[in-house]
């Protein structure tokens, strides 16, 4: 098995990084590229970009944030919000990003998954899963999607996908610690990479994430610090967590 | 020096071309199978499914130029599904003819996690490097492995890598330097 991942996850909107709570009154936090390369620095294994507001004007700076972010961070990348097409992926991708992340798109049209397989192929598919309580949700998690979260995933690996962002919609920004209990139960379910997200509150959290999953993706837990990153990578060596050497 | 990356719809060449810029060297992104001959190295980059990818190759002819680069002993860096074209076969998408500049097959991952997505030391070294993907070559021209799969290739003039340089960060950046430009 690869090395854990840790993943700083940074939301953008009209290109630039956005914080806000449950979509409500977005701040701005800073430039995309900066940020990145702050936390490539710092030791991050990726970096994830969420274009969280997807509106049309929104898509054009994203793919100048990909552009951008390419040129001046030499770690891999997942561009995710507002993809569904595999010529969105394609330009976002040719861009320089690494892997594409799709949510309510492939929930709306699985069929997707296997179109992006078969372009850009498995390792550049994220579908990103949020799940409460074994089902699945979609539209940045508003709506139930009818679906259980374990036969869900099931089917992203059937159809082709690569890896699977799996997001604990209860445990979000609750810094209670990730859900291990669904992230186990897919890991069982499925022979894909697994990103857990949702929860990290501390080190503690983050090393019981990375026993059950393949990476963590960390939101809130970094502050949007990239020291805050260097200090947890500490943080996990001292609790057994074999990382990168990111010298 | 001229480097050329080949451009067959089928590889992340901006990444590649970035990566080289960050080394001072201006690479040319392109499918002309002139350029590519005469390049001082020309860099195979690959993601996706190796069957387009083939189709690709041949269709834009760069099969025969990388084919008769490697016969006059010229320098060729294969990266990722890069390396797996340049064997003889691989198994993925029902079998597929590679290049046949290197012997052996690109044959599915068999255990762990599939794709094999991140950062993973050499067996010989202990530099750590970023991987993406379900196949491997079996080849009895490898030089490195990861965790017992095939990391680095040499058959003559050819370098063929299963990781990706171009988004290794450091580490990546110091192989491209020392052991691809440094060789040219």
């Amino acid at each position: 098995m690869p090395l854990p991942r840790l993943i700083p996850c940074l939301d953008v909107a009209e290109g630039r990084v956005v914080k806000g709570v449950r979509f409500a009154a977005l701040r701005d936090v800073g430039d995309p590229v900066e940020l990145g390369a702050a936390y490539s620095d710092a030791g991050a294994d990726e970096l994830v970009f969420l274009d969280i507001s997807a509106t049309l004007a929104s898509r054009a700076a994203a793919l100048d944030v990909a552009a951008r972010v390419a040129e001046h961070v030499a770690i891999p990348f997942t561009f995710g919000g507002g993809i569904r097409t595999v010529e969105d992926a394609t330009a976002v991708l040719e861009a320089g990003a690494d892997k594409v992340s799709v949510n309510s798109a492939a929930l709306a049209r699985p069929a997707l998954i296997e179109e992006l397989a078969a372009r850009l192929g498995s390792q550049a598919v994220v579908v990103a899963i949020d799940t409460e309580g074994g089902r699945v949700r979609s539209h940045a998690a508003t709506r139930d999607a009818e679906r259980d979260t374990v036969a869900w995933a099931r089917e992203c690996e059937a159809r082709g996908a690569g890896e699977l962002l799996v997001t604990s919609i209860d445990r979000d920004g609750t810094r209670a610690g990730y859900d291990l209990e669904t992230l186990a139960e897919l890991r069982a379910a499925v022979a894909l990479p697994i990103v857990a997200s949702g929860g990290a509150g501390d080190a503690h959290h983050v090393a019981a994430a990375l026993r059950v999953a393949d990476a963590a993706l960390l939101a809130s837990i970094l502050h949007e610090d990239p020291q805050r990153l260097r200090s947890l990578r500490r943080e996990l060596a001292e609790l057994g967590i074999e990382l990168r050497d990111a010298a | 020096m001229k480097v050329v990356i080949c451009s067959y719809g089928a590889g992340n060449t901006r990444s590649v071309q970035l990566a080289f810029a960050r080394l001072g060297v201006e690479a040319l992104v392109g499918a002309d199978a002139g350029d590519v001959l005469a390049a001082d190295l020309a860099v195979l980059p690959g993601v996706g499914a190796a069957g387009s990818a083939m189709r690709a190759l041949r269709r834009h002819g760069l099969d025969e130029a990388l084919c008769e680069r490697a016969a006059l002993d010229r320098p060729i860096l294969g990266i990722c599904l890069g390396l797996q074209l340049a064997l003889e076969e691989t198994e993925e998408d029902g079998g597929v003819d590679g290049l046949a500049l290197v012997p052996g097959r690109a044959a599915r991952l068999r255990g762990g996690r599939v794709p094999r997505i991140g950062w993973a030391p050499l067996d010989e070294s202990g530099e750590t490097y970023w991987y993406a993907h379900s196949y491997a070559a079996e080849t009895p021209a490898a030089t490195a492995t990861s965790e017992g799969i095939t990391a680095i290739v040499r058959c003559g003039a050819f370098t063929g890598v299963q990781f990706h340089p171009e988004k290794s960060g450091a580490a990546g950046a110091r192989f491209l330097a020392a052991r691809c430009l440094s060789r040219v």
